[in-house]
């Protein structure tokens, strides 16, 4: 990553959404709650790319796709955004008792090639395709991407609108409420993949506190025919859970598919 | 066996005549710390599937300017998961501010506000108490309604709540 051949603003954008720096990493967002009582509570996020969970000793994740949607499913305005070295910050006030969804998705098109013994690689747009490959490139491999990275929020009681899936890309529709977890109890959560059940799709649930234990603790799970897993809490705290989608079959671009869904949990104790 | 009895006998000849009540005597412990804060503390009968049967009491911070004690609610995590979340304090003869150290008598008549009927069946009263800059505990007291004759349990607490006496009168 630090080594890249490419120009620093193609750089920075690479890491905001490049499979290749997710697969290495986790990519998530930490909200200071995720239950929240009283007059128009605020929440603030971090959103980072790192291993360790919750540390920020990475990457910051940019904000250019950061997207709220309020109890209603309506967007809701950010407030105090700012990228540091290795954390993005943003504060939303939750004006409206129910769920909010808070999510940095993006989608685009990443190419990767040799140029006379070289490796490349290139990002863009679909209108910018045809530009993409220089003349002369080898072992050509063009992706369509989808990204998203979620956290919910709830300001009393818990709604449904906010938890949607979009139908574009890999997501997690929440069947228990991702704002009603407790350390004992079992939730379900089903995986889609452009709106679909992403039967068979490996899910890896891990506890946040990683520095501390020796041990990972990630729990691997595979979904079942209707995308859904089970996950029992052993204990509260924070969770990252995580998958990704690969379709090697090329579409009319002559591009493979892959996707990438993460999101940060709070169970809380009973 | 012959309190039982007579307890029993009495109930039933005093009849509808008496209010049928659940008592708590709860203790707040007096705790020696550098900052006190008196704990918020939510008090409810759940039935057998942890759904409410009867919102008892809650006990907050209602003096705080621009209603801010009402941010901490969610501490009480069990009371604002079953009760707190969907509901809009203050809530009449619900809500009240929080207690000092020491013991404090409650009661909560079958047929007024908060129980406005229990129908016969397994119960638990909750208690769950959270303190700023300290920790919080929850103490579940099973019990069967209806009661043939008085009946107390105790149950004690480690850390935000002391002693606990529930007392059902029939």
């Amino acid at each position: 990553m630090t080594r890249s051949p490419l120009p620093i603003v193609a750089s920075i954008l690479a890491f905001l959404l490049t499979p290749l720096t997710a697969e290495a990493h986790r990519v998530w967002l930490l909200p200071s709650s995720t239950v929240l009582s009283g007059q128009d509570p605020w929440v603030t996020v971090d959103a980072a790319v790192s291993n360790d969970l919750f540390v920020f000793e990475h990457r910051p994740m940019r904000l250019d796709s950061l997207a709220v949607l309020g109890p209603k499913g309506e967007p809701i305005a950010v407030q105090n955004q700012a990228t540091g070295q290795f954390r993005s910050t943003f504060d939303v006030q939750l004006k409206a008792r129910g769920t909010y969804k808070i999510a940095i998705a993006g989608s685009g098109y990443s190419a990767r090639y040799k140029l006379k013994g070289e490796t490349r690689r290139w990002r863009g747009t679909k209108a910018e395709l045809g530009a993409a490959i220089p003349s002369g490139a080898e072992n050509v491999t063009l992706a369509k991407f989808h990204n998203r990275t979620e956290v919910f929020v709830t300001s009393g009681a818990p709604t449904p609108n906010a938890l949607k899936p979009t139908g574009r890309g890999l997501e997690m529709k929440p069947i228990t409420h991702p704002n009603d977890l407790f350390a004992g109890e079992p939730a379900v959560f089903q995986f889609l993949n452009d709106g679909k059940p992403a039967a068979g799709l490996d899910v890896e649930v891990v506890p946040g506190g990683i520095r501390y234990r020796n041990q990972l603790k990630a729990m691997k799970m595979t979904t079942d025919a209707e995308g859904r897993i089970t996950v029992t809490w052993t204990e509260a705290g924070m969770y990252w859970i995580g998958a990704s989608v690969r379709d090697d079959t090329r579409d009319a671009d002559g591009a493979v598919s892959r996707s990438r869904y993460s999101v940060t949990l709070e169970v809380l104790p009973q | 066996m012959r309190i039982i009895l007579s307890a029993a006998l009495g109930s039933l000849l005093a009849g509808p005549a008496l209010a049928a009540s659940i008592k708590a005597e709860v203790e707040i412990p007096r705790l020696s710390v550098a900052e006190y804060h008196k704990p918020y503390v939510g008090m409810w009968i759940e039935r057998a599937d942890h759904s409410v049967a009867a919102n008892l009491a809650v006990w907050y911070d209602t003096d705080m300017r621009d209603d801010e004690g009402v941010k901490w609610l969610k501490d009480l995590r069990q009371w604002w998961r079953r009760i707190g979340r969907a509901t809009e304090v203050p809530i009449d003869g619900v809500s009240g501010a929080t207690r000092p150290p020491g013991t404090h008598d409650v009661s909560f008549e079958i047929g007024a506000k908060a129980i406005s009927a229990l129908p016969p069946g397994d119960y638990t009263f909750v208690i769950e108490a959270a303190r700023e800059l300290g920790g919080r505990e929850l103490i579940r007291v099973p019990f069967q309604w209806p009661q043939r004759a008085k009946q107390s349990m105790n149950a004690r607490g480690e850390h935000e709540l002391g002693r606990v006496t529930v007392t059902i009168e029939p």
